[in-house]
């Protein structure tokens, strides 16, 4: 017998008790729990992401299209940072006013031009080629997300065209992730799982990278990203 | 090794440890206090806890409709599902897909099946090092130590011994700890952060398990706070995931429940910091090849026991753990199973059954209080499946053992009873834990009215028994410890 019809059969013989005739459905399960905690205007929605979201240590920015990217240069000189991982479908004018050009990320040490402060940290756009090490060399990330979830203040990443592949929001040491207000954001977790697709591999982010393994002292990032900047941008 | 002694005699050394029990002591009082606050939140917290229990219930008395469906998800979405009827069978599953790949490295998130089963030793037999990432389980492999904790494993070492844990076991395993390595938190996470990089960034196997399957979708769910999982879950070719056969839960809709009931009652957040979903394969995103084995190892005798049942439906968030004032005292080692603390004590005996001096102890490893049940997300009601145990190994019975009908004689030459009679001198060499245990059994006056559950009952027989109070836990613990933790209530 193989394994699997043997562990299928103690199951059967493990459920005697079970009455034939049941079905899945008939074991009731009692869905009355909230799907959302408390009312909210868009407005307040926005406000409760930004302030969970802060409570985890990611730093909140708010701006509108216009202001976008002014902001995200900025974030970026601020920085320091040299060289900017973009997905392949990232929105081109969110960067409009960081840097020119792309390039390889290998090449991204010696030579990237100077950006300390200066606002023209290089491109780097994402591709299947390019190993953990290159992406290991980048200094930023920026992507767009599916959906924000204000209750609890996570982001959740789908592989979007703006998102990109998983790795590209993990290996580097700073994410900058934008969400669209209020379009983006649902107040609860029932209302995010409704809007995403299980088909897609997601990645749900609650503040920076952390650990409380060492005498419970929370530490940030030991493997992600150690700084989340989110920018709340309002149509 | 885990210890084989008897819970008591293993809890005994770890009481004589001052230094663990002070570490012990504060990490769980401090998440005590801050789950409560988190669950608070949430006002309809019993009703998600009701449903998550039913949720639970729906999927185990169900479990062969619901396995199948998974598998069929997994293999649809690009998957590969393998069966492993005990721990054996799962290791040498794994083995040969990590021989496949013609890799000798595997990274590893950290997961409690696949210690259960042993794998990184059954892997190291075959001249693969696995490589742990979570940063708790770097600290326990380094140290040659073992997890005392289910979401803290490391609880029980301090800055100092981390530091020089560090300082002398990084270097044989990769990249050494940075010279004059002090101990500050933030230079520790560091130092562990620049060493686990060389291996994630260069492995091309990664071993999982995984918090939930959805059977609906095949989807497979990994909570954490780190990102080594995340690391773990997408940087390598190869990614093999063993999985519990009762992780499995009905709906993708069903997630909206357990992502709300595990990040709060685990670490007290509203959201752990990363959760990963994958469905099967994804073209360009993450591991190309994807391996689930689906363990049973007990669990299917677990299945059978109509009361021990509720065990299954675990979702090993800790809660139970940090307010059990017996595993407070006694640390995570002395259950000697992946598995600690109050669910241990009834997990442990069921998977593996009642044949060993430990596990025949591990029911008396309780003081009954109900505490862990107050506290338990899916509401399993620890103290009933304790005493059940005891009765089945005082006074034998049916029990299912390896999927085969047994009835196993009462526990030889008063064994359960000499177990007991340890347990019960223990506690009475521990004054906190015994007064924990009598005042707290109001709350399970009906459970033992007058005499000591199982083997106790001989022994109680035959002595009086301090009386109970009518006192409830709640009342007792504010009583008794309020004063002195108040700067760590909510
Ligand atoms: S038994 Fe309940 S409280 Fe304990 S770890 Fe499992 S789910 Fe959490």
């Amino acid at each position: 017998m193989s394994s699997r019809d043997l562990i299928l059969a103690r199951i059967r013989r493990a459920l005697t008790d079970v009455p034939r005739s049941e079905t899945p459905a008939d074991v009731p399960v009692d869905r009355g729990y909230a799907r959302t905690h408390g009312e909210r205007t868009a407005a307040e929605r926005v406000a409760l992401l930004a302030e969970n979201l802060a409570d985890y240590r990611a730093r909140v920015h708010r701006t509108d299209a216009a202001g976008l990217p002014g902001l995200l240069a900025r974030l970026l000189a601020d920085r320091g940072a040299r060289t900017v991982l973009v997905p392949a479908g990232l929105p081109t004018d969110w960067l409009a006013k960081t840097g020119s050009g792309t390039g390889s990320a290998s090449g991204a040490g010696a030579g990237a031009e100077p950006g300390s402060g200066s606002g023209t940290a290089r491109r780097v756009v994402d591709a299947a080629e390019r190993t953990p090490r290159e992406l290991a060399a980048v200094d930023s990330v920026v992507t767009g997300c599916a959906v924000a979830i204000a209750e609890t203040g996570t982001l959740v990443l789908d592989g979007g065209p703006d998102q990109g592949r998983r790795r590209v929001s993990l290996v580097p040491d700073h994410h900058v992730c934008v969400v669209r207000v209020p379009e983006q954001v649902v107040d609860s977790v029932p209302q995010a799982l409704d809007r995403l697709d299980p088909a897609r591999p997601l990645t749900w982010i609650s503040g920076p990278s952390a650990t409380s393994d060492i005498e419970l002292n929370r530490v940030e990032g030991v493997h992600g990203p150690r700084t989340l900047d989110v920018i709340l941008v309002a149509d | 090794m885990p210890p084989r002694a008897a819970f008591p005699r293993a809890a005994a050394a770890a009481v004589g440890d001052a230094r663990l029990r002070a570490n012990l002591r504060h990490a769980t009082h401090t998440i005590r206090a801050k789950r409560a606050a988190a669950v608070a939140e949430l006002p309809d917290w019993e009703l998600l806890r009701a449903a998550g229990a039913a949720i639970k219930d729906r999927t185990l008395r169900h479990l062969d409709h619901y396995l199948p469906r998974l598998e069929e998800a997994v293999t649809a979405a690009g998957g590969r599902v393998h069966w492993a009827a005990d721990a054996a069978e799962a290791n040498r599953i794994v083995v040969d897909l990590v021989r496949a790949t013609g890799e000798t490295e595997v990274v590893k998130v950290k997961s409690m099946a696949t210690q259960e089963i042993g794998l990184n030793a059954a892997l190291a037999r075959e001249g693969i090092t696995a490589y742990e990432t979570d940063l708790a389980e770097l600290i326990v492999q380094l140290g040659d130590d073992l997890p005392s904790h289910i979401l803290v494993p490391a609880i029980h070492r301090n800055r100092g011994e981390i530091r020089d844990i560090f300082a002398r076991r990084m270097g044989d395993w990769g990249r050494p700890a940075p010279e004059g390595l002090g101990d500050t938190p933030a230079e520790l996470a560091e130092a562990a952060r620049l060493h686990l990089r060389e291996k994630f960034l260069t492995a091309k196997v990664g071993v999982s398990g995984a918090n939930f399957m959805v059977a609906e979708t095949g989807t497979m769910v990994v909570v954490e706070s780190e990102g080594n999982g995340r690391m773990c879950l997408t940087l390598p070719e190869t990614l093999i995931s063993v999985v519990g056969v009762e992780k499995v839960v009905p709906t993708w809709r069903d997630l909206e429940v357990f992502l709300q009931l595990l990040p709060r009652s685990s670490t007290a957040e509203r959201m752990n910091p990363y959760t990963s979903t994958w469905t099967g394969t994804t073209d360009g995103d993450g591991p190309h090849v994807f391996h689930l084995v689906l363990l049973d190892n007990g669990r299917t005798d677990a299945l059978a026991d109509t009361v021990g049942r509720q065990a299954l439906r675990c979702i090993r968030c800790s809660a139970c753990l940090n307010v059990c004032p017996v595993y407070e005292r006694a640390g995570g080692h002395a259950y000697g199973s992946a598995y600690p603390g109050p669910i241990g004590a009834i997990l442990t005996p069921q998977l593996r059954g009642t044949g060993t001096p430990l596990d025949a102890s591990l029911p008396y490893a309780s003081s009954l209080c109900g505490a862990c049940y107050e506290v338990c997300p899916v509401a399993i009601d620890i103290p009933e499946v304790l005493v059940h145990l005891r009765e089945r190994v005082v006074q034998g019975g049916q029990v299912t053992l390896r999927g085969t009908r047994t009835v196993i004689k009462p526990a030889r030459g008063h064994a359960a009873e000499r177990a007991a009679l340890r347990a019960a001198a223990w506690a009475f060499d521990h004054p906190g834990v015994l007064r924990a245990g009598q005042r707290l059994a109001a709350r399970t006056l009906r459970l033992h009215p007058r005499r000591l559950p199982g083997p106790g009952r001989a022994w109680s027989d035959s002595r009086a028994l301090p009386e109970v109070p009518a006192e409830s836990f709640r009342d007792w613990w504010l009583r008794t410890r309020g004063e002195r933790d108040s700067h760590e209530q909510p």
